[in-house]
């Protein structure tokens, strides 16, 4: 970290502060983050590979715009001048937009996603887009077309997925803070392997209109972020209706960040947590257990109250989840077809190629192994004579998950368990077990079935691996600024115990240049 | 193939059953899921975003408009309207679908159960009406070479997305049983009183050579049950589904097509086919389109991109106030106004001049002169310049202030014509012609007792025989007055005048 600005470590908040005080100017902050990538990225076979696409002049100039907005005087967002980086899930005009798929190589949509031209009409440069597993299927990000993304913690680790640019780029300092989207866990999980704070919003909370789906009524946008106020200013910022997505929430958005504030001071009186019974035993680290007992002791001694809830339906979250999602994305993907954009294959010995052919050729040639799985499953599931025994059976038992929900919050305000069963696992460790990599998801499945938000944040490192272990918080829809409230007090709890934020205890942070270098010089 | 039995002997052997799905173009400013504009005719590919487009990440939103026009529809046909219901997603692939996935409704359309009695030559035939949901319209896809226009065998294809995304109503009927000698009539006369209340509501252009109202006919023969037997369990056979028939002769014409072709195959010991048939408008003759058996799982699933329709109970019954009054309603209840008979009103509406007649009644003319001008003098010019009678360019107003010229004497109906091809001419209003022309009938004795000497004077054989009596030959006279007086005296005091002087 030498030679990079001391504007890197620094919170959203702090940089936002920092902007506002005069102290540094957006192109300054913009700057530094992009020669941290530069420096740390590397490319699909070294260094993070947290970002598909870096744009260094767009996000300049929206740097410079915000400076010039800022001293002429004119009314600025919070976080006004900020860097962030968009999971390449989300469509932004003038940059390309993959999906970590070679189907959509190149392609650059004419439009901005809702929270993208949020974001840009709150003058934040989009540094770039970040890598995915293929249209978010995944635990790893090893299902990028374009190579993995690594776990700034430990080269040779997975990042989580499917958004593990998002986190990892937060979690190396090339980003302060991130877009990602949670279908099934896919900012939650990577939040916990790396070390930083993601959240799923209340499905709805944040317009999915400029989210590639994989599954609609599952997928949800949130942020990424190394902070509990980040996160909260962040959903704060991009949340609320859009009339482009009749399913978002017609609401305003709750107070977040003051919640968060609120909750930084530590007094957590009255609160009652239930640790949910099923999500937190078998076939879980025992560093991770260890560490997430500690954090509910944290929360008792901050004055809440622990009681223990039991989830009955929540054994058959996976199983559910595994039908409901591939359903979806396999219709979602049909649009995938070489007619209009993207990936056209013309099949080798045809020669004048019907549609059809052209189609097959393109989407054979253009989807990975995983997708192709979850197409599969989806349309045999969906088939006629097998959708009451798969698609429709599965919604019955979503509506069970959502009452065992439901009875949970009337006893308590929220529920918590570890993020993820284990801390981050080498890459290629379970790529050719699929049934392994979807385990991982276990806990924060239940919450995109319900719709209810959920909050992944660091609980410290695993004793047996010196890795992250992440702590999940759970609250009834639409009641978000619980998360914040608990997440803040917790954060505070423990960077209280650590001395500081937990990511400054990462070793492997001195060597992320060196390593991008080596690898670039392979 | 083979001749193809006659229809008589196909009844002789069979009983049709018939299943008409229709699908209606609604007349939205906006299309069905985005904000794009319906206008037909704009260059391809201009009226259209990116979720007409199917881009990746677009979303739809369901359009007010659309719903309230679906439930109209519903109304009018004696539908149930749903409490709650979604929309659905009808997966398959196909280049001019931009989703590869119509966004449709399945089991769950907004309207159910009604019916619509339609009117065969004076007998009331009533017509189930199985459901009416909503969806969006798909590209136009224009195959260009080869020799069929259709996308086997073609160079390349344009498409034409404007079109995607354009809501329609999708009416199917029950199976439609019984009609035996009638189906071709009963389906022909369904499609149109279907397509009359749509134009009464205003829900559509209801044009269907631009493809506004498209018809689908299945249909099906089963061996005639023996006479007298009860009606007991219905076992339909194989059913066809010909598409697209875009004319109401040609819905007619495709189900007596289609119960030749299916006796034919029939009584050759076949087995009909599951499949689409394409109509051939020129030929007259149905063929075989895909055969449908294996590629009709369409894998139904809610759309989850949108969120129920739960229209309330306020404001289904504040649509129902809104509806019109049933064409077929208003038309008997006008005919009993008018005294018009049965074959003067299947004249008028043949002729499509009901609502001029109407209206040229409510401008205050006598009902039987409204449809005389109409159906005799109009027509006749309109049917000479080949357009519609409604296109000709007369108003009923100035029909209505023809015949006031007549019953106030001023005119005859002789000088009538000459007063429409002054207002064709555009020369002016009635009155203004008459006097531009000078119409005028000639009434002073005058004038009319020299024409009358002069003809006597000419015509001396004539005069003789009035005077012995035979008073039916003063017509001759009264003729020779008429050319004198170019037609504008009149004729009653002529006839006086003549036999006064020969008496």
């Amino acid at each position: 970290m030498s030679t990079q600005s001391a504007w890197l470590t620094k919170s959203a908040a702090e940089l936002a502060a920092a902007l506002a005080a005069g102290e540094v100017t957006s192109v300054e902050l913009t700057q530094a983050h992009l020669d941290r990538i530069a420096a740390v990225d590397g490319n699909a076979e070294a260094g993070v590979h947290a970002f598909l696409h870096v744009d260094t002049e767009g996000a300049l100039a929206e740097a410079a715009a915000s400076d010039a907005r800022r001293a002429a005087g004119e009314p600025l967002s919070e976080l006004d001048g900020v860097p962030v980086a968009v999971k390449d899930v989300l469509t932004t005009t003038g940059l390309p937009t993959t999906c970590g798929s070679k189907i959509l190589e190149g392609w650059v949509p004419p439009y901005d996603a809702t929270v993208v031209r949020k974001l840009k009409a709150a003058g934040l440069p989009i540094l770039g887009k970040t890598n995915m597993d293929e249209f978010a299927m995944g635990s790893s990000t090893e299902h990028s077309a374009y190579g993995p993304t690594r776990n700034p913690w430990a080269l040779d680790r997975i990042p989580g997925g499917s958004g593990g640019g998002s986190a990892a780029a937060v979690a190396a300092y090339e980003a302060p803070l991130a877009l990602g989207t949670d279908t099934g866990g896919s900012i939650r999980q990577p939040g916990a392997v790396t070390g930083t704070v993601g959240v799923k919003p209340t499905y709805g909370a944040l317009s999915r209109y400029g989210l590639v789906a994989m599954a609609n009524s599952l997928d949800q946008v949130g942020p990424v972020t190394r902070t509990v106020l980040d996160a909260a200013l962040l959903h704060e910022l991009v949340g609320g209706h859009d009339p482009l997505d009749s399913t978002s929430i017609d609401a305003p958005v709750p107070a977040l960040a003051a919640a968060a504030r609120e909750g930084a001071l530590g007094d957590l009186s009255g609160l009652k947590v239930g640790v949910i019974q099923e999500l937190a035993g078998e076939g879980y680290q025992p560093g991770v257990l260890a560490r997430f007992n500690e954090a509910v002791e944290l929360l008792v001694g901050a004055g809440a109250e622990v009681v223990e809830v039991s989830c009955p339906s929540f054994v058959h979250a996976l199983a559910t989840y595994y039908l409901v999602m591939p359903c979806e994305a396999s219709s979602n993907l049909a649009k995938f077809d070489a007619m209009r954009y993207g990936l056209r294959v013309l099949p080798e010995g045809v020669d004048a190629p019907s549609a059809e052919e052209v189609m097959r050729a393109s989407r054979d040639a253009g989807f990975g192994d995983e997708v192709k799985r979850r197409i599969i499953l989806g349309t045999y599931a969906l088939s006629s004579g097998y959708y009451d025994a798969y698609y429709g059976q599965a919604q019955k038992v979503r509506t069970l998950i959502s009452r065992d929900f439901e009875a949970a919050f009337a006893s308590v305000d929220v529920l918590v368990s570890p993020t993820a069963p284990t801390t981050a696992f080498k890459l290629g460790e379970k790529l050719d077990d699929p049934l392994a990599m979807y385990l991982n998801d276990l806990a924060t499945i239940p919450a995109n079935l319900a719709g209810v938000p959920g909050m992944s944040l660091p609980a410290g490192l695993a004793d047996e691996d010196g890795l992250p272990v992440g702590f999940q918080i759970l609250a009834p829809a639409t009641e978000d600024a619980r998360l914040y409230r608990v997440g803040g007090a917790l954060e505070a709890l423990l960077e209280k115990k650590w001395g500081g934020p937990l990511l400054a205890q990462n070793p492997t942070l001195a060597s992320l240049e060196s390593a991008a270098t080596e690898g670039a010089a392979r | 193939m083979s001749a193809l039995p006659s229809f008589d002997e196909v009844l002789a052997s069979y009983d049709p059953a018939m299943g008409l799905e229709v699908h209606v173009e609604l007349n939205t400013n906006s299309k069905m899921f985005c904000g794009c504009p319906t206008a037909f005719g704009a260059e391809p590919n201009t009226q259209v975003c990116p979720t007409c487009l199917g881009l990746p990440g677009a979303m739809p939103v369901v359009n007010a408009k659309g719903v309230e026009a679906a439930i109209r529809i519903g109304l009018a046909l004696n539908c149930e309207i749903a409490e709650w219901c979604r929309f659905a997603r009808k997966n398959y692939f196909y280049p001019d679908m931009p989703k590869n996935f119509q966004t449709s409704q399945y089991d769950e359309p907004i309207a159910f159960e009604g019916y619509l009695d339609v009117d065969v030559d004076g007998d009331t035939f009533r017509v189930e009406i199985e459901r009416a949901h909503m969806e969006e319209d798909t590209g136009k896809a224009t195959h260009v070479g080869g020799a069929t226009g259709r996308i086997q065998g073609a160079d390349y294809s344009l498409i034409d997305y404007n079109r995607a995304g354009i809501p329609l109503i999708e009416i199917v009927t029950k199976p439609i049983l019984g009609a035996g000698e009638r189906a071709p009539e009963v389906a022909k006369a369904y499609v149109a009183a279907l397509r009359e209340l749509i134009v009464a509501l205003g829900v559509s252009d209801a044009r269907m050579d631009q493809g506004s109202i498209r018809a689908d006919v299945n249909l099906s023969l089963a061996p005639k049950a023996p006479a007298g037997s009860t009606a007991g369990e219905v076992v339909l056979g194989t059913r066809s589904e010909t598409k697209n028939v875009n004319s109401l002769r040609s819905v007619e014409r495709a189900v007596r097509y289609e119960m030749q072709r299916h006796a034919s195959v029939l009584d050759a010991g076949g087995k009909v086919l599951q499949e689409t048939r394409h109509w051939h408008e020129d030929t007259g003759v149905t063929t075989s389109g895909r055969e449908k058996s294996d590629a009709e799982d369409y894998r139904y699933f809610p759309e989850p991109d949108l969120v129920p329709v739960a229209p309330s109970r306020e404001w289904v019954e504040e649509l129902r106030g809104t509806l019109p009054e049933l064409p077929w309603v208003r038309r008997a209840r006008l005919q009993a106004e008018w005294g018009f008979s049965d074959l003067e009103m299947r004249d008028t509406v043949g002729a499509g001049a009901f609502d001029l007649v109407e209206q040229t009644i409510a401008e205050g003319s006598a009902p039987q002169a409204a449809r005389k001008w109409w159906l005799t003098e109009l027509a006749r010019r309109a049917n000479e310049t080949g357009v519609d009678v409604a296109e000709l360019g007369v108003s009923p107003a100035q029909v209505a202030a023809v015949q006031r010229l007549v019953e106030g004497g001023t005119i005859n109906d002789k000088l009538a014509r000459q007063v429409f091809d002054g207002l064709l001419a555009g020369e002016g209003t009635p009155e203004e012609i008459v006097a531009a022309r000078g119409l005028e009938i000639v009434s002073d004795d005058g004038a009319l007792s020299a024409a009358v000497d002069k003809a006597i004077a000419e015509n001396p054989d004539i005069a003789d025989k009035i005077r012995d009596g035979k008073v039916a030959a003063a017509g001759a006279l009264i003729g020779a007055v008429m050319k004198e007086m170019r037609g504008q005296a009149d004729a009653g005091r002529v006839r006086e005048l003549v036999l006064e002087k020969l008496a």
